[in-house]
C-alpha cells in the first residue's frame, strides 16, 4: 500500500518537475523524485540501492543547481505548437503499444522467475564467502560487468575535463 | 500489475519531457527520470512478496528472499547515470557561455 502513495508521489513530483516554469524548481522537484525512490527501494527491500541512490541523488541535484542558479529565461512559446505536441503524443503512443505487449508476458508482481538468481542464492556464501549477495554478485560473478563500470565512469570523467576546461591555454600566451 | 503501470506512467512524464520542452536543462530533468522509472521497474520485477533483503545471516534458513541480480544491475546503472548526468550538465553549461542561452531552437549554428 505505502508503494503505491509513493510511486504517486513521484509521479506528482515529476509532473511539478516537468511543467513549472522556473528551473530551480524543477531541479528541486526532481530531487523529491529522486529521494521519492530511495524510499521506494528501501520498501523495495534493497538497502544497497536506497544507499546509493541517496548519495547520487544529492550529487546530481548539486550538480544541476550549479548549472542552473542565476541563469534562469523565460519559456517562450512560439508557433508549432500543435506539431509539437502531436508528434510527441504519437511517440508516446507508440511507446505505450509496444509496452502493452510487454506487460502480458511478465511475471504478476511479487513472484518473479528466479531461475538465475536461485543458484546465486544457494551457492553464494560458499562460492564467494560474502554475507551480502548484492555485492557478491556485483563483484565476483559479474566482475566484468564492474569492470565495465568503472571504465564508463573513467570516460566520463575525462569527457567533463575535456568540455569544461578553458580552451586555449596553449595558444593564449 | 497496476504498479508496474504507475511506473509506466512515471516513463511517459519523463518521455514527454525529453521530447517536448525546449530548455535544456529540462531535457536532462526528463531523462533523469526515464532513468529512475527505469531503474524502479527492474526493481519491481525482482521483487518476493514479504520477501526479505538479500543479506545473509546466522541461523536464518534460506527462503523468501528478494530477487538479488535485478539489485546488482540497478547499482552499476545508478552510476553509469550519475556520471552521464554530469557529462550533459557540462556540455550545457559549455553551450551556455558559447551562446547565452538555453533554448534548443535558438541554438542554431550547430546546423553548419
Amino acid at each position: 500500500m505505502e508503494l503505491y502513495l509513493l510511486l504517486l508521489f513521484m509521479i506528482l513530483a515529476a509532473i511539478v518537475a516537468v511543467e513549472i516554469n522556473d528551473l530551480l524548481s524543477s531541479v528541486i522537484a526532481v530531487g523529491a523524485v529522486g529521494l521519492g525512490l530511495c524510499l521506494t527501494f528501501l520498501i523495495l527491500k534493497a538497502p544497497d540501492l536506497a544507499i546509493t541512490q541517496l548519495v547520487v541523488e544529492i550529487l546530481s541535484l548539486i550538480i544541476l543547481i550549479r548549472a542552473t542558479i542565476k541563469k534562469d529565461l523565460p519559456l517562450v512559446r512560439d508557433g508549432r505548437w500543435l506539431f509539437n505536441t502531436l508528434s510527441t503524443l504519437l511517440f508516446i503512443g507508440f511507446f505505450l503499444i509496444f509496452a502493452w505487449f510487454a506487460l502480458k508476458e511478465l511475471p504478476e508482481f511479487g513472484r518473479p522467475i528466479m531461475r538465475i538468481s536461485k543458484e546465486y542464492i544457494e551457492k553464494g556464501l560458499q562460492k564467494t564467502g560474502a554475507t551480502n549477495l548484492v555485492s557478491a554478485i556485483i563483484l565476483d560473478f559479474r566482475g566484468y560487468d564492474t569492470l565495465g563500470e568503472a571504465t564508463v565512469l573513467f570516460t566520463a570523467v575525462m569527457g567533463v575535463l575535456a568540455v569544461i576546461r578553458m580552451i586555449g591555454r596553449i595558444n593564449g600566451k | 500489475m497496476s504498479i508496474y503501470i504507475l511506473c509506466l506512467v512515471l516513463f511517459c512524464i519523463g518521455l514527454y519531457c525529453v521530447l517536448r520542452k525546449r530548455n535544456i536543462i529540462k531535457i536532462i530533468i526528463g531523462l533523469g527520470i526515464v532513468e529512475y522509472a527505469v531503474n524502479l521497474f527492474f526493481v519491481l520485477i525482482g521483487y518476493q512478496r514479504y520477501g526479505r533483503a538479500p543479506i545473509l545471516a546466522k541461523e536464518q534458513k534460506i527462503l523468501n528472499m528478494v530477487d538479488p541480480l535485478p539489485q546488482a544491475l540497478v547499482l552499476t546503472a545508478i552510476v553509469i547515470g550519475l556520471a552521464v548526468t554530469v557529462f550533459m550538465v557540462a556540455i550545457a553549461i559549455r553551450l551556455y557561455e558559447k551562446y547565452g542561452t538555453f533554448d534548443i531552437t535558438k541554438i542554431k549554428r550547430l546546423k553548419g
